[in-house]
């Protein structure tokens, strides 16, 4: 069977990335943009996985298991602050939190 | 013994520091021990050193001492260190005696005032600036010293600081001075470009060999030197501080006139007197300012109506004297004239005191009148202070010290017929003036009641400054009149002596004789024209040129209202015009853009996170672009 050319995934990981970046724009609910955000690391590291398979070196599965560390650490601080944030002002909407501005 | 020299500054400012720390928490008397004392005591190890000084002849001629350093830059490494020669030997001497004297009557003239202990911390203050510019080693202190005495005189002259024309008066000196003082640190550091160095002895044995007689950059230094002289000593064109510096109280005028400031100028000028001797046409500039500066001075004298402003103008005249004797090489009759003037002047300064202070502070003579009767001593003492300041012959020490100035501005090396004879009308002026104030002054019938007679604190330095006025001239007599010449002697380790044109020699008793006639013939028209036929005034006063002149020599030639019109006025009118000053704009114009930056970035502020997230966007697609051009 014919390998499958390092463009498609690339193309593939261009397309995920923009997603997650216009949801993360256009979104005002925050849990959706921690979602979004969450996609546009998958992106990341599906990059990374295509360049190490095309290359065959193990620095991108390296990386990939750096950025699902790092995403889960993000998770997990970024839910905390959600709830705090949902404790705090009842709504989810990113916009509510503009006293924050300084 | 030598050890000692450090000690006579740090003592007056020892007294100066105290007063201010613990002036207002003790009592009158202990101001007055402490403020008295420390010069006193400063007076005394003066005369032992000096003593001493004269007694070892040391070799090379003079002490030193190294207290510290000040700083050490790139080779520029100027000490802390104290001079001691003939010259300044003569000048600590009159610095300290007569400073202390003027102190000692100040306990009892300033008695009253509030701000007694004040008053002796501004007075220990100037003295020992006074102390330290005289005694400093390279010009770097002197210069400390020069500054010190600029701002004292200002403290001083403006004492009763409530009086607006108090502060005004003190504005004046401060800054005419100054404009002499700028010209002065120009000097220096042309002096320090040249030798690297501003220590006194190196650049006095160095210059001859770096300069020719006549050199372009030494005629500068010694202009500028000059100017800084000029300002300090209120010669022309500078001196128009001085007789508004009247406004302070009377024993500070006899301390700026006679002992301190207006000294500072014949100091520097003989001090750096190697560079004058290579710039000739700076010396005849001195002569020249001196003679001119006696004239204008003796003239406005003659016609004020303030007793202290007689004084003042008199003292102007005097020091253009000195001038005089300084621009035609005659160092040492100029340094002797110094100190006698010191004498006469400090008494008879302290004398109108005493005569004011009895007279509920009135200065205008003629509202005084017959105070002869009324004040026995301060009469006899002012007596003797004036002949001494018109140089009566034979027993006045002025005598013996301005006919010396007057023989050697004309047989001097540098002297010319010109000098001589504007010295000669001088005299008479001199002899005029001086004793019209005596005759209106205590002559005629009293016309204000004496508050109550001075006390022995202020006759006593009368006394003690009378007996100086007549025997200080006999350490020095002509060479045809018991031809002593201890003073000039003295003085030759550290000043060149004058050589005398031959041809005039034998001639000397001639031109004595006439400076004797002219001199007591200006006393012979005052008691004219003031004592036996006071009419006489009457019939000068009906010439209308005449009153016009007189009048224009009472407001000083006119040299306030020039300066006012030619600097003054465009001044103001400048500043007027630029009240929000331009170069200031410009800062403002920064400054309001900043705040326009400022406000346009807190808009970004605005706590929405989507906005947040697309500046990241924005920001990071710039940066990928940028990055992939080429």
């Amino acid at each position: 069977m014919n390998p499958i050319p390092m463009e498609h995934g690339l193309v593939l990981a261009g397309i995920l990335f923009m997603l997650g970046l216009i949801s993360v724009l256009i979104r005002r609910n925050i849990i959706f943009m921690l979602v979004s955000v969450e996609i546009m690391l998958n992106a990341a590291g599906l990059a990374f996985i295509v360049a190490g398979a095309r290359w065959a070196q193990p620095e991108g599965q390296v990386m990939f298991i750096f950025i699902i560390t790092m995403a889960a650490a993000e998770v997990s601080v970024g839910l905390a602050l959600i709830l705090q944030l949902y404790h705090q002002l009842k709504t989810l909407d990113s916009d509510a939190a503009n006293q924050m501005h300084g | 013994m030598e050890d000692l020299l450090w000690s006579i500054p740090a003592l007056t400012f020892a007294g100066a520091v105290l007063l201010i720390l613990l002036g207002a928490r003790i009592s009158r008397t202990a101001v007055a021990i402490i403020g008295v004392g420390s010069v006193g005591l400063t007076a005394l190890i003066t005369i032992i050193l000096g003593i001493n000084f004269i007694s070892a002849h040391p070799t090379p001629p003079y002490y030193r001492q190294e207290v510290g350093q000040w700083f050490d830059v790139a080779g520029f490494n100027p000490s802390i260190a104290f001079h001691l020669d003939a010259l300044s030997l003569v000048f600590i001497f009159v610095i300290t005696f007569v400073g202390f004297l003027i102190h000692l009557y100040s306990t009892a003239y300033m008695a009253p005032d509030e701000g007694f202990a004040r008053f002796f911390a501004y007075l220990n203050l100037f003295v020992g600036s006074m102390l330290v510019l005289v005694l400093a080693d390279n010009l770097l202190l002197l210069y400390l010293g020069w500054e010190g005495v600029g701002l004292c005189s200002y403290l001083l002259i403006g004492f009763w600081y409530t009086e607006p024309a108090n502060g005004y008066a003190a504005r004046k000196a401060f800054i005419t001075t100054r404009v002499g003082d700028t010209a002065l640190a120009i000097g220096l550091f042309m002096l320090f470009q040249n030798f690297g160095t501003l220590h006194i002895q190196t650049i006095a044995t160095e210059a001859p060999q770096l300069w020719g007689v006549g050199t372009q950059t030494a005629v500068i230094i010694a202009f500028l030197l000059l100017g800084g002289a000029v300002g300090k000593s209120g010669q022309l064109p500078l001196q128009t501080w001085l007789p508004d510096a009247m406004a302070g109280p009377t024993p500070v005028s006899a301390l700026i006139h006679a002992a301190t400031m207006v000294t500072a100028g014949v100091y520097l000028i003989a001090r750096m007197h190697v560079i004058f001797d290579l710039a000739p046409a700076a010396q005849l500039t001195v002569a020249i300012i001196g003679a001119v500066t006696l004239l204008l001075a003796g003239c406005s004298a003659l016609t004020q109506s303030d007793l202290k402003r007689v004084l003042a103008y008199s003292t102007i005249s005097q020091i253009g004297y000195m001038f005089l004797a300084l621009g035609v090489g005659a160092w040492s009759a100029g340094i002797f004239h110094f100190m006698i003037h010191a004498f006469f002047k400090a008494l008879l300064f302290l004398s109108a005191g005493a005569i004011i202070i009895s007279l509920h502070h009135e200065q205008n003579m003629f509202k005084m009148g017959g105070l002869r009767k009324l004040m026995p001593v301060v009469f006899w003492t002012f007596l003797i202070g004036s002949a001494s300041l018109a140089a009566l012959p034979l027993i006045t020490a002025g005598f013996y010290s301005k006919d010396q100035i007057l023989w050697y501005s004309l047989a001097g090396e540098r002297g010319s017929f010109w000098l001589y004879l504007a010295g000669l009308f001088g005299a008479f002026i001199t002899g005029v003036y001086t004793f019209r104030m005596v005759f209106i002054t205590f002559y005629g019938e009293p016309k204000t009641q004496l508050s109550h007679p001075p006390g022995k604190v202020i006759t006593i330095p009368l006394v003690i400054l009378a007996v100086l006025s007549l025997v200080g001239g006999f350490i020095e007599l002509p060479h045809n009149f018991g031809h002593v010449t201890i003073f000039s002697d003295f003085l030759t380790s550290t000043l060149p002596a004058i050589t005398i044109n031959e041809n005039l020699g034998n001639l000397e008793w001639l031109f004595q004789v006439l400076a004797v006639m002219v001199s007591s013939s200006g006393v012979y028209l005052a008691y004219l024209f003031f004592l036996k036929r006071p009419a006489l005034q009457n019939i000068l006063d009906q010439s209308g040129l005449v009153r016009s002149i007189l009048q224009f020599w009472y407001s000083g030639w006119g040299f306030d209202k020039l300066y006012d019109l030619v600097l003054v006025r465009p001044f103001v009118y400048l500043a007027t015009i630029n009240k929000n000053d331009v170069i200031d704009k410009i800062y403002t114009a920064i400054a309001a853009l900043a705040r326009t930056f400022n406000r346009g970035l807190t808009q970004t502020q605005s706590g929405i996170l989507r906005w947040y997230m697309m500046g990241i966007v924005v920001g990071a697609l710039l940066i990928i672009t940028l990055s992939l051009l080429p």
